[in-house]
């Protein structure tokens, strides 16, 4: 009996994926009575007539068989004489490509549908990528519906070579093309009499035979540690799977990235007690001396796992918000999640011809190359060297969706080129020389809001009762150091980077720095909080939208309004209010002087 | 090394689930519901901390309505293992008199899909395993692993996050919840199989022996305790029965068998006609009513 092989169907929609998936179960006598009922019931009810829908099969959410279309991806077990299978159904339309995404994640093979009336069309191409990207090695292209073609060879010939051509180059172990008809049966558990010129075997017995190999067992020892279990004083274990290689008793280790150097003492297979463990077992591993290991680190004995704080990654595009330069997501790779910033998008690739395109906003479904940079650390090989290391997920800071997935193709720098240096005058003594504690204090609200006068009062008064302060206005910043920028999402993600850098040079200082800026992005004031860290104030100025609008100091809501301004916070572009400000103050209910007394009075608690 | 079997890949699986589960989420509970699926959930959470005790609670709603059997069996577990075990049912439900004969569907909302809501929120769980496997129903087979649930519990079948190779993203905002289903890739098989190489203690009720029932509607449903109502014509007799799941003894359709043995089951299980849900009586609606409940907070 041959291994598990999980495979998924994808292909553009309505060329026949749960049909094919549901005929193929029906035929080898894979289901059970009340499911062949429930089936056939089905299918009368349903409005596509008295013959079997055999779709129905799988297509299980309300919604999807409401529409007839597959919305997310559907899971079947089954087992025949020679080989046990899950199978993941993929939904066609483009719309639910990450769906598919998440299918081919986690399949070795991918068969893949296309239409023979239609031949190999842009989503064919599109699904064909994303299953090279998710590391997929193993590709069967099974032409449907050769009934509707007469089962002409030609036509079969035809999108045989359109499908090798575009998939050269692609890291494939094998491409497998068979001539199918799903509804009538053709070549999907037995070799049909209408196709007696293709050669090859049928999908079901193809399936059954095919070797995926995973070479992770021959690899150098990798274990990413989920969970550091210490039940007793006489206890230290490390939790995790082996993801390549193997390990034994005596064999010495290097913890990354710390970098330090152990032998192992003792081996757990879940419960009971091993002297040699290997890829894809969970073990605890137990070290005979103190290193420094948390969730996270990585144990190997491969020289060839990297550190980093900075890689070029390929991705797939998943959210319905867009990809800009400058945004900061958390990053999970293995078992470590860091916060990390997507610093420069270098090209889309584009679906029909796999051409790099220039972009500076990625939209949903794009493939994408660019740059991230993490907040520390990450201890990463590249995909193709270890999935376990090298696949990467980006989430939302503020919505926690998924937004990316993708692979790590290569570091842009060891991370022990670029070491921080340290100074031997800490921030402690030039705070303390300044008998101050250093803040950054925040200001954010909209364009005539008042912030920029009330952070002006505020320094006003604590310079007066003796602080060091430092005053950094928007629009003078825009002046000099932020001049290159314009007022483009990307532009003002990295304008609100930059001056979060600077606020904490100042706090480094040991000043009091003061911030005013619109900085309408939460995730953009949660990156600022991040970099700033313990020293960061947000001062959140609630002044409603027709306040402001009313006072229009500069004139520019006036403007906007007229179309003249684009992307202006709060006409054109929007302001996501602050969660949890530390300090929020509406300047058009109190008078100048007892907003100031407020908002210093509130500062005092954080600088005393 | 030799290659990993099937089972040890599938056991591979559960326990990295369950173990990023203790490791990212602030406030986990593992729902106990006292049948087969739990008990290799158990089994696998014992074995994924060792020689540690699992770090989260065990919680089992109580309907009031289950076997004898089945609670006798999860008191001596909790006390052989030395696990926190939360019994949970919902008073107001008790209090109101909600029982299966009377109360049909409205029973299954207020005295499970309600009590484990309540039970959530009581504890402020943050994640909840669940024993639920993807070959049981068709909307199950949809559901990810980690499987998000809004403020009311509810789960959004057509906006599920995208799950990508082991990188669970555990990331939720406040109030919300996620349910986390480490044997979604278990089928019914592999349970019994994985039951008979671990050795895996299991409640009684799943092997055959003679026990009283009558017959309801074609199902048969076993005389537990005395309220359980007579109907006109129908007799106690005396059946050599067996359960293919357990809940509810009152919802819980029983089948002949002579399985009284592990291997019986097995081989029972692998030339079965009719897939397991069938035995549990609430599950014969129309379809879609699984996904209904579960929209609606039901596991």
């Amino acid at each position: 009996m041959k291994g598990l092989l999980k495979f998924i169907t994808c292909g553009s929609v309505d060329d026949g994926k749960s049909t094919l998936i549901g005929h193929m179960l029906y035929d080898a006598k894979l289901l059970f009575a009340d499911q062949e009922k429930a089936l056939e019931l089905d299918s009368k009810v349903g409005s596509r007539g008295g013959e079997i829908d055999y779709s129905l099969l799988l297509d299980g959410l309300m919604a999807e068989r409401e529409q007839g279309i597959t919305i997310d991806v559907a899971y079947r077990y089954f087992t025949t004489d020679n080989r046990s299978f899950i199978v993941a159904d993929t939904p066609g339309h483009e719309e639910y490509t990450r769906n598919m995404a998440v299918g081919a994640s986690f399949a070795d093979l991918a068969v893949i549908l296309v239409d023979a009336t239609k031949g190999v069309i842009s989503q064919t191409k599109r699904h064909a990528r994303i299953c090279a990207l998710m590391g997929i090695k193993h590709i069967v292209l099974a032409v449907n519906k050769m009934d509707l073609v007469g089962y002409d060879q030609k036509r079969f010939e035809e999108i045989k070579h359109d499908f090798q051509q575009m998939t050269y180059g692609f890291n494939l172990e094998s491409i497998q093309v068979i001539p199918v008809s799903a509804t009538e049966g053709d070549n999907i558990t037995k070799k049909s009499d209408h196709t007696l010129w293709y050669d090859g075997k049928a999908l079901l017995p193809y399936l059954e035979d095919i070797e995926v190999i995973d070479d992770a067992a021959q690899q150098e020892f990798v274990m990413p540690v989920q969970r550091v279990s210490r039940p007793n004083h006489t206890f230290r274990g490390f939790q995790g799977q082996i993801e390549a290689g193997k390990i034994k008793e005596g064999d010495e280790i290097i913890s990354l990235p710390s970098q330090e150097r152990a032998k192992v003492k003792s081996i757990l297979v879940t419960d009971y007690e091993v002297s040699e463990a290997g890829a894809g077992q969970p073990v605890t591993v137990q070290l005979d001396r103190e290193v420094d290991v948390s969730r996270g680190c990585v144990l190997t004995t491969s020289e060839n796992v990297q550190v980093t704080d900075m890689f070029s990654a390929s991705i797939l595009w998943m959210d319905d918000a867009e990809l800009v330069e400058g945004r900061n997501y958390l990053v999970k790779v293995g078992t470590k999640m860091l916060p990390g910033t997507v610093m420069s998008i270098k090209h889309k690739i584009d679906i029909n011809t796999g051409k790099e395109v220039l972009a500076d906003k990625i939209f949903k479904n794009e493939l994408v190359e660019c740059d991230i940079s993490l907040s520390e650390n990450m201890v990463f090989d590249t995909f193709e060297n270890n999935e376990a290391l090298g696949g990467l997920i980006l989430i939302d800071r503020v919505t926690n969706m998924t937004s990316a997935c993708g692979v790590i193709e290569h570091a842009l720098r060891r991370s022990t080129n670029v070491v921080w240096q340290e100074t031997d005058i800490s921030r402690e003594v030039r705070a303390q020389q300044k008998g101050q504690k250093p803040l950054t204090l925040w200001f954010t609200g909209l364009s005539g809001s008042g912030k920029s006068t009330l952070a002006n009062e505020v320094e006003k008064r604590l310079v007066a009762t003796g602080h060091h302060t430092m005053l950094l206005d928007g629009d003078n910043v825009r002046h000099g150091l932020n001049k290159n920028l314009g007022f483009k999402e990307q532009d003002r993600v990295e304008n609100i980077r930059r001056i979060a850098e600077v606020g904490k040079l100042m706090n480094d200082a040991g000043l009091v720095a003061i911030t005013s800026f619109i900085s309408p992005y939460e995730s953009d004031r949660q990156n600022a909080r991040e970099i700033i860290g313990d020293s960061y104030v947000e001062i959140f100025v609630s002044t409603p939208l027709e306040v402001c609008e009313q006072r229009d100091v500069k004139g520019l809501y006036k403007k906007a309004r007229l179309g003249e301004i684009p992307n202006f916070t709060g006409i054109s572009s929007p302001y996501e209010q602050p969660e949890n400000p530390e300090i929020e103050i509406d300047t058009s209910e109190y008078s100048l002087e007892e907003a100031t007394d407020y908002v210093v009075k509130e500062i005092m608690k954080f600088l005393d | 090394m030799k290659k990993l079997s099937h089972l040890d890949q599938l056991e591979a699986e559960a326990i990295y689930i369950i173990r990023e589960v203790a490791a990212e989420c602030e406030n986990p509970v593992m729902l106990y519901s006292i049948g087969k699926d739990s008990s290799v959930m158990l089994h696998l959470a014992m074995k994924a901390f060792y020689p540690e005790k699992p770090p989260f609670p065990f919680m089992h709603i109580n309907t009031t309505w289950k076997f004898k059997e089945m609670i006798d069996f999860r008191d001596r577990k909790a006390k052989e293992l030395g696990i926190e075990m939360i019994e949970h049912s919902n008073q107001e439900g008790i209090d109101q008199g909600i029982n299966p004969f009377d109360h049909g569907a409205s029973y299954t909302d207020i005295m499970k899909t309600q009590a484990l809501k309540q039970g959530l929120d009581k504890y402020g769980f943050d994640a909840a395993f669940g024993g639920g496997r993807r070959d049981e129903e068709k909307s199950r087979a949809k559901e990810r692993v980690f499987s998000f649930r809004n403020k009311n519990h509810a789960w959004d079948p057509k906006n599920q996050k995208p799950e990508m190779w082991k990188l669970y993203n555990t990331k939720i905002n406040k109030g919300e919840s996620m349910r986390v289903f480490p044997l979604s890739n278990w089928t019914e098989k592999d349970i019994w199989q994985y039951i008979r190489q671990e050795e895996i203690d299991i409640v009684p009720l799943y092997f055959a022996k003679e026990r009283p029932i009558v017959e309801r509607d074609g199902n048969i449903v076993m005389v537990d305790d005395d309220r359980l109502k007579l109907e006109p014509g129908e007799e106690i007799q005396y059946k050599k029965v067996r359960f293919r799941t357990l809940g509810c003894y009152p919802l819980t359709g029983g089948v002949e068998s002579e399985a009284d043995t592990l291997d019986d089951i097995i081989e029972e299980t692998l030339g079965a006609v009719s897939s397991e849900r069938t035995s549990r009586v609430i599950d014969q609606e129309a379809a879609g009513s699984m996904e209904r409940r579960k929209r609606e907070g039901y596991f």
